[in-house]
């Protein structure tokens, strides 16, 4: 075997198993960076042994033996181990049938790192790293922070989990919907704002769009009793559906009314009505399933060639009462104006806290389109202007400048 | 696992141990949340303190001692009582913090304390 295929599969195994590895391995020290400095061990020697010895028929297996391995080593402070019986444990692993059958500890990880005892700004870039094995600076370039800051920060917060001995385990049952609500919200952060006007980071290059996808999938699989988790994914599939569509082939960006239906993707819409239709069977519709079916009456376009500007007010203001954030009010601000209610549109707008809109980009956009409606077309270019300057893609400003 | 629960009281509350009218109510709502860690088996051990006028603070600079009247911080909020309780996980302590009387008008804080030291050569 050459050593750029054990490579590969030494990379491919670290990929697809590291939140499962970290899980298993610190799921009793409650010593995340502790597991994750093993991995890092273990994956080292699999690039040492792997290219003379074959890659083992369950390389999960092998990689938890020689991370236990590794442990085990940092606890004994560093004594040197009896290297003979290290050697035979990891020929037994080579030996290991694959890891379909482990208990995965994955979800447990995924709310100690959105426990409230957590710095609430830090959860999502920790279950990033942690559960996903992505690194510092490429998690801190999706959410637009400071690479040096957020290593800090991850350290810390670490530090906490493993020294403050928060609970390694689901969370009870009264108290499942208030922690996964944060789990979901952390996700939901990943995926990114906006896919049709706001901020669109998850949708760029280096975004972390699939991540908080696969991270929703996992959530769903895990947990098939929570109608919220089938919502959050449902909202994520339609917008997902629609990444081609967002951009016209020069590049420029593509508002939601104007897409062409005919590029939205058939199959994760499908994914998404399912998992709605599913979610809704349980009678609480949360947060996340109505914004799941708003986004589904958007999607019913691409059958009907109209948009349901009816059902559409009707759910958001059902999904102002569940989350009135300042995207939510805004939004159904937008919603109000496009069902042909101006006056409602600007007691919405009006509502909101004037403090907060200052440099809110979609309250601005939403302003513009309302003032220009009412024919005050001096003050709509202002609020347009604003806009132009609160806008981060140059794409959504250039469409801004000529709209 | 052993934690230290810190909790503080505002100076209102404090006044209240001693006021004729309050105290019965302020002393049995601690009761009853003692009373109750009790139950549970979770208290190793756990007192009230005196009030922060009672406070005396040391700082040596310069090899020279300096004995301060007072808490060592000027904040709304002062020690009140601290309880070691032994229970699995941050989550039960904090279940246990939030039936303390004073979290809803003060704070209460909850540390792990640090494992026995290693023992030297071993």
């Amino acid at each position: 075997m050459n050593e750029d295929a054990a490579r590969y599969a030494a990379e491919q195994a670290a990929r697809t198993a590291h939140g499962r590895l970290v899980a298993r391995l610190a799921s009793r020290s409650r010593d995340i960076a502790g597991a994750e400095d093993a991995l890092a061990e273990a994956f080292a020697a699999a690039l040492r042994h792997w290219p003379l010895r074959g890659v083992p028929a369950s390389p999960e297996a092998w990689l938890l033996t020689a991370a236990r391995n590794a442990q085990r080593n940092a606890g004994r402070h560093r004594r040197v181990q009896n290297a003979a019986i290290r050697d035979l444990e990891l020929r037994q692993a080579e030996l290991s049938a694959p890891a379909s059958d482990w208990p995965d500890d994955r979800l447990k990880l995924l709310f100690v790192c959105a426990h409230p005892a957590i710095d609430a700004a830090i959860r999502t870039p920790l279950m990033l790293q942690v559960v996903l094995g992505l690194d510092a600076a490429r998690i801190a370039n999706a959410l637009l922070l400071a690479p040096a800051a957020m290593g800090q920060r991850l350290v810390r917060a670490k530090a906490k989990i493993r020294d403050a001995g928060l609970r390694f385990a689901l969370p009870e049952r009264e108290e499942m919907p208030a922690r996964l609500a944060e789990v979901l919200e952390a996700i939901y952060a990943a995926y990114g704002t906006g896919w049709d006007g706001a901020g669109t980071l998850a949708q760029q290059p280096g975004g972390l769009a699939e991540e908080a996808i696969a991270l929703g999938r996992l959530l769903v699989a895990e947990l098939p009793d929570q109608p919220e988790a089938k919502g959050l994914l449902a909202l994520m599939l339609h917008c997902e559906a629609r990444r081609g569509a967002r951009r016209d082939a020069e590049g420029r960006f593509v508002p939601l009314v104007r897409q062409d239906t005919r590029l939205w993707a058939r199959a994760s819409m499908a994914e998404a009505e399912q998992l709605l239709m599913d979610g809704a069977r349980a009678g609480r519709f949360g947060r996340f399933l109505c914004e799941a079916a708003i986004q589904s009456v958007h999607a019913q376009r691409a059958t009907t060639g109209r948009t349901d500007h009816a059902a559409l007010r009707l759910l958001y203001d059902l999904l102002a009462e569940q989350a009135p954030s300042l995207g939510v009010l805004t939004a159904r601000a937008a919603a109000l104006l496009e069902a042909g209610d101006p006056r409602a549109a600007e007691a919405a707008l009006a509502a909101l806290p004037a403090a907060r809109v200052v440099s809110y980009q979609p309250f601005w956009v939403t302003r513009a389109a309302l003032l220009r409606h009412q024919g005050r077309l001096a003050e709509a270019d202002e609020a347009r202007r604003r806009a132009v300057g609160l806008t981060e893609d140059p794409a959504i400003r250039d469409f801004l400048q000529e709209d | 696992m052993q934690f230290m629960m810190l909790l503080t009281e505002t100076a209102t509350e404090f006044a209240h141990r001693d006021d004729p009218e309050k105290a019965p109510a302020y002393w049995a709502g601690w009761t009853a949340f003692i009373g109750a860690m009790a139950q549970a088996g979770v208290i190793v051990r756990g007192d009230g303190l005196q009030p922060p006028y009672s406070a005396t603070t040391l700082r040596i600079r310069d090899g020279k001692p300096l004995v301060q009247d007072g808490p060592f911080a000027d904040s709304k909020e002062q020690l009140g009582g601290y309880f070691i309780i032994e229970v699995p996980d941050l989550d039960t302590a904090l279940a246990w913090a939030a039936r303390a009387p004073s979290a809803s008008y003060a704070a209460v804080e909850i540390r792990p304390l640090l494992p026995p030291m290693p023992s030297l050569g071993g």
